[in-house]
């Protein structure tokens, strides 16, 4: 068990490491983008993270690191001053669920009837967390076990099946999970009546894709997340705008910017999976440099994810599906 | 008649004199109007569209030479890329039929910002002389990115960033979505000449430089440009054509069949210069397969 706890831990530091690396943890300044319809986006708190306000309160897509959460209150207190009905995470990672234990303590969930009279007012203390069962899963542990996270963090409401809706401030919102992509528990998010997708790190368009192995993930789940997302996004007209994107990390996107992106991950797999065939070690493969079309734009030698490491999630990835 | 009334010579000076004092201290040709593109610049590469595997006089890295040979025209099937406009760095090399149109602030009779149109998918663009700021890195990329002109001199000079990833010739060579372009917009009369200067650290080594021309021309009629995507070949929903390393047969053809050496064709900062037509009449023009 220490072992898989010593795992975990460890994969939080360095999944948190590319928020601070990417976006001045602690330190950080959060900056507002006002996306389109009720939703904003907010940078600088590890993650993206994005809010959608309404008569209804706030819901939020994500709440960065954890040491960010007093900032990333206060800006949202600067968007509305709505209860904080629901969080949304789109995966594990903590710099997209730190901020969960604060921020949905300074929340309120909508409770009431026969749900309060049975649980008592508590059911109503802080905001929902929702999110798929396999974050919640790698958030908690068995009783008895030392869990990775602390309890006030986890999902409140988790779902197993391949979508999960609901309606908040006059929009429906899909929730929908992409197995195996970025982790086993990734979901991204569709605000339909605004018309934002909140992808979660299914993309992130200024790296090569994050492939948590440990974690479940695959490359090719994260091909077909970025495929799923270019099926439900409508672009206005002339291939711009239309549906609006936000990444898990890097700028906010449409379309054309994700069929770039699926493009160059597609491009990638297809010429792993040809010298897999071939009979390529992965030395050898890394070797023939599969990715140096791309690595000028999304490759890098330090830090916490490098191009070797992808190359090298992308060749287990194919190699486990011999 | 020595007697002459000079009064109205008089006159005539001081309204001359007051005229020239109200012309800005640079004189600024104003682009606007109706501008109709002149193709015997480079017409190979601008309408018939240029071979595969032509990267001469690109200035051009590995990385981009490698995007390019990958390339496969088939990616233009895909309904996500039917209805996509040129970049403006390079929408002034396609059937260009231009319009430039400028905002007044009635209050100062400052210009605000020019904007242009072309006819090929109808892209509009703001360029803004107001001096704002250019967009954080978080906001959105366009496929005419963010524009900001000033005057030097006569020169309408733009810089734009923020643009959505592109290309410089359409045959695969590729422009990143980090390059950042500069753009001396001259005019001579009834002609209008546009240098593009795109400085991209991705995918060239140096400056890629190009000037294209445009006529006056008062009776133009820009129709409108609709583009709806259809699917004319089927394609399993989220195949990407491309042509695997090495794998590309077509890469070839250029050089065979305008005898020239292989290696030529494969551009890069050298095949820019002058100098490097000599170096051509010493490289052997072999069948380009072989020297593959």
């Amino acid at each position: 068990m220490l072992k898989r706890r010593t795992a975990l831990i460890l994969g939080t530091a360095v999944f948190a490491g590319l928020a601070s690396a990417q976006q001045g943890a602690g330190n950080a300044e959060i900056h507002v983008l006002p996306v389109q319809g009720n939703v904003y986006m907010l940078v600088g708190a590890g993650g993206n993270i994005a809010v959608q306000t309404g008569k209804d309160g706030v819901l939020l897509v994500d709440t960065g690191l954890e040491q960010n959460a007093d900032k990333v209150l206060e800006t949202i207190r600067g968007l509305s001053k709505g209860t904080i009905r629901y969080i949304i995470n789109t995966h594990v990672h903590p710099d997209h669920t730190g901020g969960n234990e604060k921020i949905a303590k300074a929340g309120r969930t909508i409770a009431g009837g026969n749900v309060v009279g049975a649980i008592g007012e508590s059911a109503a203390e802080g905001a929902a967390v929702i999110a798929h069962e396999n974050v919640m899963n790698r958030m908690s542990a068995p009783t008895g076990k030392q869990a990775p996270t602390p309890q006030g963090a986890w999902p409140t409401d988790t779902f197993f099946v391949k979508q999960k809706n609901m309606f908040f401030n006059g929009e429906g919102i899909e929730i929908i999970h992409e197995p195996d992509a970025h982790t086993d528990g990734d979901s991204m998010v569709f605000f339909r009546r605004s018309d934002v997708i909140v992808a979660g790190d299914i993309f992130t368009p200024g790296t090569y894709p994050i492939i948590d192995l440990q974690r479940g993930g695959n490359v090719q789940g994260i091909i077909a997340a970025l495929n799923d997302i270019i099926r439900i996004s409508i672009p206005a007209d002339k291939q711009e705008g239309g549906t609006y994107v936000i990444p898990g990390h890097g700028r906010l996107c449409d379309q054309a910017d994700v069929v770039v992106y699926r493009d160059m991950v597609t491009i990638v797999r297809d010429r792993v999976q040809d010298m897999l065939k071939r009979g390529m070690t992965l030395a050898q493969v890394k070797a023939a440099q599969p990715t140096l079309d791309y690595d000028p734009l999304y490759g890098s030698n330090t830090g916490f994810w490098t191009t070797d490491m992808f190359v090298e999630a992308v060749y287990k990835s194919l190699a486990e599906k011999k | 008649m020595k007697n002459v009334n000079c009064a109205p010579s008089i006159a005539a000076l001081l309204l001359l004199t007051a005229g020239l004092l109200s012309i800005p201290a640079f004189a600024q040709r104003d682009p606007s109007g109706e501008w109709a593109p002149r193709f015997h610049e480079d017409q190979p590469e601008r309408i018939p569209g240029p071979e595969i595997g032509d990267y001469l006089g690109i200035p051009i890295n590995a990385a981009a030479r490698l995007r390019a040979d990958s390339w496969d025209a088939s990616l233009l099937e895909l309904p996500e890329n039917q209805c996509r406009p040129h970049p403006s760095d390079y929408a002034w090399r396609g059937p260009a039929n231009l319009r430039i149109w400028k905002d007044i602030d009635t209050a100062t009779q400052e210009t605000v910002a020019y904007h242009t149109h072309i006819s090929w998918q109808a892209p509009e663009r703001t360029i803004w002389m107001d001096g704002r700021p250019h967009p954080p890195d978080y906001a959105a990329h366009t496929w005419q990115g963010f524009s900001t002109g000033k005057w030097e001199g006569d020169m309408l000079t733009v810089t734009t960033d923020h643009l959505k990833e592109g290309w410089i010739r359409r045959n695969g060579i590729p422009r990143s979505e980090k390059a950042v372009v500069t753009e001396h917009i001259i005019r001579h009369e009834n002609y209008l000449t546009v240098a593009v200067i795109i400085n991209d650290p991705t995918y060239l080594t140096e400056p890629f430089i190009r000037t294209t021309d445009f006529t006056m021309d008062a009776d133009q009629q820009i129709a409108p440009y609709p583009c709806e995507a259809v699917i004319e070949v089927q394609h399993a929903f989220g195949s990407v054509p491309h042509h695997l390393p090495q794998k590309n047969p077509f890469l070839t053809e250029f050089a065979n069949r305008f005898k020239l050496p292989y290696q030529a064709t494969r551009g890069g900062a050298e095949t820019m210069y002058p100098e490097y037509m000599q170096k051509l009449k010493n490289m052997p023009v072999a069948d380009a397969q072989a020297q593959k």
